[in-house]
Order: C-alpha cells, then sequence, then structure tokens
C-alpha cells in the first residue's frame, strides 16, 4: 500500500493540492511579514481570518458576485486592521494580548453572523479553475501547478512582490526602518505612526483575503471556526520564515505539502492513525522551527510600541 | 493623597473597560432588534439567579480561575503562553488515566495522584515550549499554538483507542469516550448543587500563587526576569531557568484546571474532535480573566467569576432572547482589547509621579525611583 503512494497519479494529486492548500497560509503570512518587519506583532491574524472568510461567503452567497465576495472580505480585513492599529500605535496596547482580544472578537463576531444571518451550512460555487493556455498542457507541471484558481495564482504571485517591496522600494525602507530602530527612522523624518498603519491595515486586508480564500476558492463553504488554528500557523510561518516572503513560502509549501501528504495516506487507507496523521505537520513545524529559529534575529522593535521621547 | 486616588483609579480600569465592552454589547443587541434590557436580564437571571444558577456559575469560573492563576505566574514573567487549551486536556488525559488504572486504591489517594498527574501533565507540556523558548529561542507564543494542535489530536487519537470506554469499543457507534470514573473518585460535592470541591482547591491555591509571587524568592526572580531580563542577568539570576520555570508552572496550573474538570464535573473524557469541546475555551478565557484581574493572583478570583457568570449567563440569554452565545466571545474579546488599551493611562500617570519623584531625591539616590519601580509593585 506504502507503493500507492509514489504512483505518478498520486503524486501529482498530493504535490497539487500541496500548492492548492498553501494558498490561505501565504495571504496571512506575507500579511504578517508586513506588520513584524514593522515591528508589530499581530496576534489577531485567525480573528480578521475568520470575519473575512465569512464575509466573502456571505455576500457571495447573496449576491452571487464571487468579486463582490472578496471586495467584502477585503473591506471588513482593512477595518479589522484599522482598529488594530489604532490601539497597537496610539494607544501602545501590548500587542501580544491585544491580539488574543481581536483574536476572540473575530471567532465570536463570524460565529454570531453566521447563526444569524444564515443559520444552516450552505455552500457556493467558488472560484472555478483558470487554464493557462500552454503551460496547464504541460504533463504533470501543468496539473500540478497551472491547474489552479485566481486566488491561488494571487498568492503565489505575492511572493515575489512582497519581496520587490520591502528589498527594493523606499516603502519598504522605511519599514524595515521602523521595526528595526524606530527612533532612528523618526529623526531621518519617518512618520512611524503611519509606516505601521500602512502595514498593519495591509495585514489585516491579506488575512481577510485569506479567509476568502477558504470560502470562496478552496472549501466553499462556511462553518463556525473553520480557520481552527490557521491563522495562528501562518503567524508561526512568519519566523519560520525569518521575516523573508520567500522563506514564508518555503514554510507554507513545506507545512502544506506534510498536510496533503497526510489527507493522501487517509484516503488510500494506509494504516496511519489519521489523529497521528493530522499532528505530523504541527509537530514538524516546532522541530523545524527549533532547527532554524536560533540562527535568526526578529526586527529589534518587534512588539515594542513607539513613543517619542519629549 | 493624590497616589491614594490614582490606585482607585487603576483598579477602576478594568470595570470602566468592562462598562465599555457592555455598552458595545448594547449596541449590538439593538442591531440585533433584541431588547438589551431583556436581554441582559436574562444574562443576570442565569448567572445569580437561584442558588443553582450561582453554583453553575462558581463551576464555570474553577477551571477559568486555575488557568489564571497560571496566567499570571507566566505573564508576570514576560512569557506568553496561549497553551492553556492543551495543557487542560494533557493534564486531565493523565488524571484520567490514573482514575481508570488504580480502580482499587482509596478515593482520597487516587484523587490527591490524579490531581497531581494533571499538574505534572500540564507542567511537562508547558514545559517543553519553555525549554525551546529558553534554549533554542523558539517563540513561545508559535510553540504554545502547536502543542495545542498537537495535545487535541493526542486525545482524539487516545480516546477512540488505547483509552477509549470498553463498552464503547464493542458497540458499533464507538463514541470516542473513556469509562466513567467510580464515584468514589469523584470529587465531594459542597452543596446540593453541581458545585464541588475543585473550586475550594483553585482558591486556596490562588493565596498560594499570590505568597509565591510575593513572598518567595523564586517569585521575585520570575517576576525580576520578566520586567528586565538583562538586569536580571546583571544580577546573577539564570533567566533561562526562570522562563522554563514560569512556562512550567504556567501549564501545571491549565493541567490541573482539566484534572479538576473530570474529576468534578464530566467524570469522563470525551472529544467532539476540537479542544473546546473538552476545555469550553478555558484556556483562552483564563487569560481574559487574569489580565481583568491585573495578573493578581487574588484579583483573579472575582473577575473568574465575573467570566463564569457571563458564559453560564450567555446560555440564558441564547435561550430567553434568541441571540446566540457567541456574543459574550465577542464581549470578552472586547474586553481583552479594552484593559490592554487603558493601560496607557496608567503608565501616564505611573511616569508622571516617578518624574515628580525622582526631582524630590535627583542628587542623593538618582536610582532610587527605578529600583523602587523594579522590586514593587
Amino acid at each position: 500500500m506504502i507503493t500507492e503512494l509514489f504512483s505518478t497519479t498520486v503524486l501529482i494529486g498530493i504535490l497539487a493540492s500541496g500548492i492548492r492548500l498553501a494558498t490561505p497560509y501565504l495571504y496571512a503570512a506575507i500579511g504578517e511579514t508586513f506588520s513584524q518587519k514593522s515591528g508589530v506583532l499581530n496576534l489577531g491574524v485567525e480573528g480578521q481570518m475568520l470575519l473575512g472568510c465569512f464575509a466573502a461567503f456571505y455576500v457571495t452567497f447573496t449576491t452571487g458576485s464571487l468579486w463582490l465576495g472578496l471586495l467584502a472580505a477585503i473591506a471588513v480585513g482593512a477595518l479589522m486592521g484599522l482598529a488594530m492599529a489604532f490601539v497597537t500605535v496610539n494607544l501602545r496596547a501590548q500587542q501580544g494580548i491585544s491580539g488574543i482580544g481581536f483574536y476572540l472578537f473575530g471567532l465570536g463576531m463570524s460565529d454570531l453572523l453566521f447563526q444569524r444571518l444564515m443559520g444552516t451550512v450552505e455552500t457556493v460555487q467558488g472560484f472555478p479553475k483558470v487554464y493557462i493556455p500552454g503551460l496547464s498542457e504541460i504533463p504533470g507541471i501543468g496539473e500540478i501547478f497551472f491547474n489552479q484558481n485566481i486566488l491561488v495564482y494571487g498568492a503565489y504571485l505575492l511572493v515575489p512582490l512582497a519581496w520587490f517591496v520591502l528589498n527594493k522600494t523606499t516603502l519598504g525602507l522605511k519599514i524595515r526602518a521602523v521595526g528595526e530602530n524606530p527612533d532612528a527612522a523618526d529623526s531621518l523624518g519617518v512618520n512611524v505612526a503611519r509606516v505601521r498603519y500602512f502595514t498593519i491595515i495591509l495585514g489585516g486586508i491579506l488575512s481577510g483575503v485569506a479567509g476568502a480564500s477558504l470560502s470562496i476558492a478552496l472549501l466553499n463553504v462556511f462553518q463556525q471556526n473553520m480557520t481552527s488554528g490557521l491563522g495562528f500557523i501562518a503567524v508561526a510561518l512568519v519566523y519560520f520564515g525569518a521575516w523573508h516572503p520567500v522563506g514564508v513560502l518555503g514554510g507554507a509549501l513545506l507545512f502544506s505539502m506534510v498536510n496533503s501528504l497526510q489527507l493522501w495516506v487517509q484516503v488510500l487507507g494506509i494504516q496511519i492513525p489519521s489523529d497521528i496523521a493530522v499532528m505530523m505537520p504541527y509537530v514538524l513545524t516546532i522541530l523545524v522551527l527549533v532547527a532554524t529559529v536560533s540562527r535568526v534575529r526578529a526586527p529589534s522593535a518587534l512588539t515594542k510600541p513607539f513613543e517619542r521621547d519629549e | 493623597m493624590r497616589s491614594k486616588l490614582s490606585t482607585l483609579f487603576d483598579a477602576l480600569l478594568p470595570i470602566i473597560a468592562t462598562l465599555a465592552a457592555l455598552a458595545v454589547g448594547t449596541i449590538m443587541l439593538l442591531l440585533l432588534k433584541v431588547n438589551p434590557i431583556e436581554a441582559y436580564a436574562a444574562l443576570w437571571d442565569g448567572a445569580f439567579g437561584s442558588a443553582n444558577s450561582f453554583a453553575e456559575t462558581l463551576v464555570k469560573a474553577t477551571p477559568l480561575l486555575l488557568v489564571a492563576l497560571g496566567i499570571c505566574i507566566s505573564f508576570r514573567g514576560d512569557v506568553i503562553n496561549i497553551g492553556g487549551e492543551g495543557q487542560m486536556i494533557v493534564g486531565a488525559v493523565l488524571a484520567t488515566w490514573v482514575g481508570l488504572t488504580f480502580t482499587e486504591a482509596p478515593g482520597w489517594v487516587v484523587i490527591t495522584l490524579a490531581l497531581l498527574a494533571g499538574f505534572v501533565g500540564g507542567g511537562v507540556w508547558g514545559g517543553i515550549p519553555g525549554v525551546l523558548k529558553a534554549y533554542f529561542n523558539v517563540n513561545e507564543i508559535l510553540s504554545t499554538v502547536m502543542m495545542n494542535a498537537i495535545a487535541v489530536q493526542l486525545m482524539n487519537f487516545l480516546l477512540r483507542g488505547p483509552m477509549i470506554d470498553p463498552a464503547q469499543a464493542e458497540l458499533a457507534s464507538k463514541i470516542p469516550q473513556t469509562a466513567r470514573l467510580i464515584d468514589e473518585f469523584h470529587l465531594a460535592r459542597l452543596a446540593p448543587t453541581r458545585l464541588h470541591a475543585g473550586a475550594l482547591i483553585a482558591v486556596v491555591l490562588a493565596v498560594v500563587v499570590y505568597i509565591l509571587l510575593w513572598r518567595t524568592i523564586w517569585g521575585y526572580r520570575i517576576r525580576a526576569v520578566g520586567q528586565n531580563p538583562h538586569a536580571s542577568r546583571y544580577a546573577g539570576i539564570k533567566v533561562s531557568r526562570y522562563m522554563v520555570l514560569a512556562l512550567l508552572l504556567s501549564g501545571a496550573f491549565a493541567g490541573l484546571a482539566g484534572a479538576v474538570q473530570v474529576y468534578g464535573v464530566n467524570y469522563r473524557m470525551i472529544t467532539d474532535g476540537s479542544a473546546s469541546g473538552f476545555t469550553g475555551s478555558a484556556g483562552f478565557n483564563g487569560i481574559v480573566a487574569a489580565l481583568f484581574g491585573q495578573l493578581h493572583p487574588l484579583w483573579s478570583i472575582p473577575a473568574s467569576i465575573l467570566f463564569g457568570a457571563l458564559l453560564v449567563g450567555a446560555n440564558k440569554m441564547q435561550r430567553v432572547v434568541q441571540v446566540p452565545s457567541a456574543l459574550i466571545t465577542v464581549l470578552n474579546g472586547l474586553v481583552v482589547v479594552f484593559v490592554v488599551s487603558s493601560e496607557i493611562w496608567r503608565h501616564r500617570r505611573q511616569r508622571r509621579r516617578l518624574a515628580a519623584a525622582g526631582e524630590e531625591d535627583a542628587q542623593s539616590k538618582p536610582d532610587q525611583t527605578q529600583v523602587q519601580k523594579e522590586a514593587g509593585q
């Protein structure tokens, strides 16, 4: 039975679903990379995702438009980001804890709205697969990479884009400066508060999109607490990827490939208790964190509120 | 005199934050077209309306308080433990195993052993992230989240397999639950309600944790490391060791909460596949209670009762005015956000006081205020 795992069809299946499963992690973790690079730990990702999830699903379900659904998730994510930015930048609240507050808020709110507005689990027709002429026809490769929906492509395009913005633009320089040494950045005329507002709201938007990718592109349903820890893992992937978009991509792929593997192991009926199989990606993530994190330094001002000396 | 006023203001901050959250709740209720007075009346009635409902509130408050005590220790040591859910589960599993294995032993022996097992199990589950943080520089927020996910799967695996109720194992349904603990192993009831001895244990431990944090050298060092790890290292404190200790103790109290939940309320473990199915999210809500109690073990007692009341009252509210009890999760979240946001006013006044005091004895002992600030609290 183990040999079945290594047949070409199964292998392609595992890789293709691994690529697909990485989508929500990528959106959320790239957003988190931006906010952490500017010195803000956003632990409310899970809550933002849940609200994005619901908003996208509900709007799509009622209007029939996937794009309006996506827009709703973006708007909700931006609003959550705005609230988070006000609390962390202006009120200088402790970030780890206020993040938990935002998580609970999103968890309860999405549940409340779901029960009140829908009540039962429904399904929608999610974003369809987009075939890319030529590329989709390549045997194997086409099936794995170019047989996905638009939000999956978007997640992977986001990686080089984020790398470019962070490393090759003035904005990126400002973000990194604010995260490393806000006092110096401030004395050079960088508006620390504005940069952090930008990154936190961007993080909220991307978390919202991450939620939407679950509810209207990958699973096409909404259920209470359907992210079940995915947002927290996205935060972990930022550490895992050492605050580098490409590293984050590596982490997201590793995590989702192992996840995809364990799903296929169960589909094929290989005798590993499913609970143990589900556990594997988490164990692996801890082990890789142990092996890698100690060598990389977090942005110096991470979790530290900025305050001008008067 | 002025400082007395400000102490009063500090103590009032969480209450103001709660009122603000309730105000937002009122707006939400209005948007849901529900009469807020009716809703809050149902909430109050559900939580305090009768001896039974008050007992339920205390039953719900017990695991919150135990988790909160652990949170007081870890947050004072500046380590963030959000692994309470997993630690509760591991503590409960170990404690349940004790009760199902030593069925011949006297009740008090088994109960003592089981609670200890819960304490140790949670301690191990919290200690691992502690070691990872102290010696491998792995962020504890992430490792505790991962450990939660692992604990849930471990529970599911054990309850479906090795620890499944032999009676269930023979049925086709195979409900994932353990056998029931025999009656001798149940924690004593305190009144003709569901209130059990665990509540008393939690209150006693609150005093113990208070003494630990403020009357022992270990507590002092945990707090010192939390306030300033560099200064602590300079003063000869083994910082890594105290980080591990803080997380370990924090996990241990959560583990105990899990054990108490099994021996005082459920008398068996059963899983619906999720963590909150067993914990009722006490691992998260305990954080809220601790924060609300200003990370003080004794203030955590009324704070836990308050949040226990909200949770119990929410069920009644759901029945009477059909507002999903998820509203309470929303309010809990808002309370956390408002409490941490309101800290800014306390810091501002504290700094003003320090500045004023600093001017007075600037010539003689320039570092005095700083030292006091670090030693005090």
